[in-house]
């Protein structure tokens, strides 16, 4: 009798603990802001695919380069052209770990400011990227916001000097999710 | 009560269960992967070329909606010219024109040649669009009419002149495909239909087939090929076929085009008909499209102000 009360709570802490930290979202918002002296270009992508480990803190987002909205297609074209060369880098991934998640409980509604770090890949170059961010919990979702710039000559993306003046190589990286419990 | 062997496995296998749920083995997994594939997006091909002309003639490209196109297209003169003509320098003629995206699909053009004073307008609207992933297909199509207007003073104005003498009208199909980042091809079968011609010999309506292409040389240059192939027994025998090669080279805002090219033609009807320079003997022109666009209408999601975060 007493093994197989211990094989229930076995089987129902395994089974709930695999529902439960995990949380996933497929619309995840990345916005990115280049503000030079004479043009502020900025982009958004509402595809931005992330899963989220509620117990380690590890997460991984990734977005398609060919998601971004632009105000000018002339802008589009340029970013995907000349600088991001999306048909051979297509998506950029973002691989980190919040290190202070010891401090969040996601299962109390609130908000949590939060450390992470991690290996951001873009145009095929992989760099290390640190920032702060908030994790807010309502009724069982989590909502993750950060943003953190980025220097895009990091990343081999060549700015020529006749646009110096309109595209900035310290670019801002925006990211809003909404995520849900895989 | 004593657990029987079956028992014990069941036990262990929910011990396993426990530890991988726990996340001790989960260190170096792929979180994203855990996610079910999603079917690939549809995604259109863009920028098969890089303006909305190969060089003279129509290319795969389109302005995008809201987008207005100002288009100047220059030929100077012949080099063989001489030093006397600067090598064609001295002369100059030229289409200046305005291009407006109604939609990613569908454009409409004006333009105003300085060559017989001719007025010309055309609608171009992208049938198939070159795709990626599920239900879309390989290769694009791209339908163009337009109408011309010859603006020159009537030769002989004691004849009766219809105002429908001064037209002419052209249908142009574009069938391509952007192979690769480097390589786009199209062919530009096309009609021109001319309303008056210059002797009874002469056929109102002429067939041409094109062809055009595109060779990146790296992020910013390109090399256009553009051949027009009239069929035989249509035109004097003095036309010639209208060959143009040149160079997309992009500066970060405008595209410049620079070439060569046997015709002075500036629209399909005069670059179709009206051609008759022969590489050969050196009829060849220097010239240059430039273009600068407007962004009239932005894209919904801009539309608004944005109300920060």
């Amino acid at each position: 009798m007493r093994t197989k009360i211990i094989m229930t709570i076995l089987a129902l802490s395994a089974f709930s603990s695999f529902g439960q930290t995990r949380y996933f979202t497929r619309n995840g918002k990345i916005t990115f802001l280049s503000d030079a002296p004479l043009e502020k270009i900025s982009a958004l992508n509402s595809q931005g695919t992330s899963v989220f480990d509620g117990k380690t803190g590890q997460f991984e987002f990734a977005v398609l380069m060919k998601a971004f909205e632009f105000e000018k297609a002339l802008m589009m074209e340029h970013f995907h052209e000349n600088y991001a060369e999306s048909d051979k880098y297509p998506k950029s991934v973002f691989k980190g770990t919040i290190t202070d998640m010891a401090a969040v409980n996601l299962a109390k509604d609130g908000s949590y400011p939060v450390n992470y770090k991690g290996t951001l890949n873009l145009h095929g170059i992989s760099n290390e990227v640190t920032g702060k961010g908030t994790l807010s919990v309502k009724s069982g979702k989590v909502v993750a916001h950060s943003d953190f710039v980025i220097q895009i000559s990091d990343y081999k993306i060549e700015i020529p000097a006749l646009v110096k003046d309109k595209v900035s190589n310290s670019v801002k990286i925006t990211v809003d999710a909404v995520y849900d419990k895989m | 009560m004593r657990c029987t062997i079956k028992c014990k496995v069941v036990f262990l296998l929910l011990a396993l269960l426990q530890l991988f749920s726990t996340g001790i083995v989960s260190a170096q997994e792929d979180l994203l992967s855990l996610l079910p594939a999603e079917p690939e997006k549809k995604q259109f091909v863009k920028n098969a070329f890089k303006a909305t002309r190969v060089i003279t003639g129509q290319s795969l490209e389109q302005v995008a909606a809201g987008v207005l196109d100002f288009r100047i297209l220059h030929r100077f003169g012949a080099v063989n010219g001489g030093l006397e003509e600067a090598f064609g320098l001295d002369n100059a003629t030229m289409r200046l024109g305005l291009d407006y995206g109604i939609t990613d699909r569908l454009m409409v053009g004006i333009g105003r040649s300085t060559n017989k004073k001719e007025l010309d307008g055309f609608v171009k609207y992208r049938l198939i669009w070159q795709g990626t992933g599920k239900g879309s297909l390989p290769f694009s199509m791209i339908l163009i009419s337009g109408i011309t207007k010859v603006g020159t003073p009537w030769p002989d104005e004691t004849r009766k002149n219809y105002y429908s003498s001064r037209l002419a009208f052209y249908h142009q199909a574009l069938i391509g495909r952007k192979f690769s980042e480097v390589f786009s091809l199209q062919f530009m079968p096309t009609v021109v239909h001319r309303n008056l011609v210059q002797s009874v010999e002469d056929e109102h309506d002429i067939y041409a087939l094109g062809i055009g292409t595109r060779l990146k040389l790296s992020r910013r240059v390109a090399i256009n090929l553009e051949y027009f192939y009239l069929l035989p027994d249509q035109l004097p025998s003095s036309n010639t076929n209208p060959l143009s090669i040149g160079f997309d080279i992009e500066t970060g805002g405008h595209v410049f085009q620079l070439h060569l090219t046997n015709s002075l033609g500036l629209n399909e009807r005069s670059l179709l008909t009206d051609t008759n320079g022969s590489w050969g003997k050196g009829d060849i022109h220097f010239g240059f499209n430039i273009s600068r666009v407007f962004t009239l209408s932005k894209p919904k999601s801009f539309r608004k102000p944005e109300t920060g975060n």
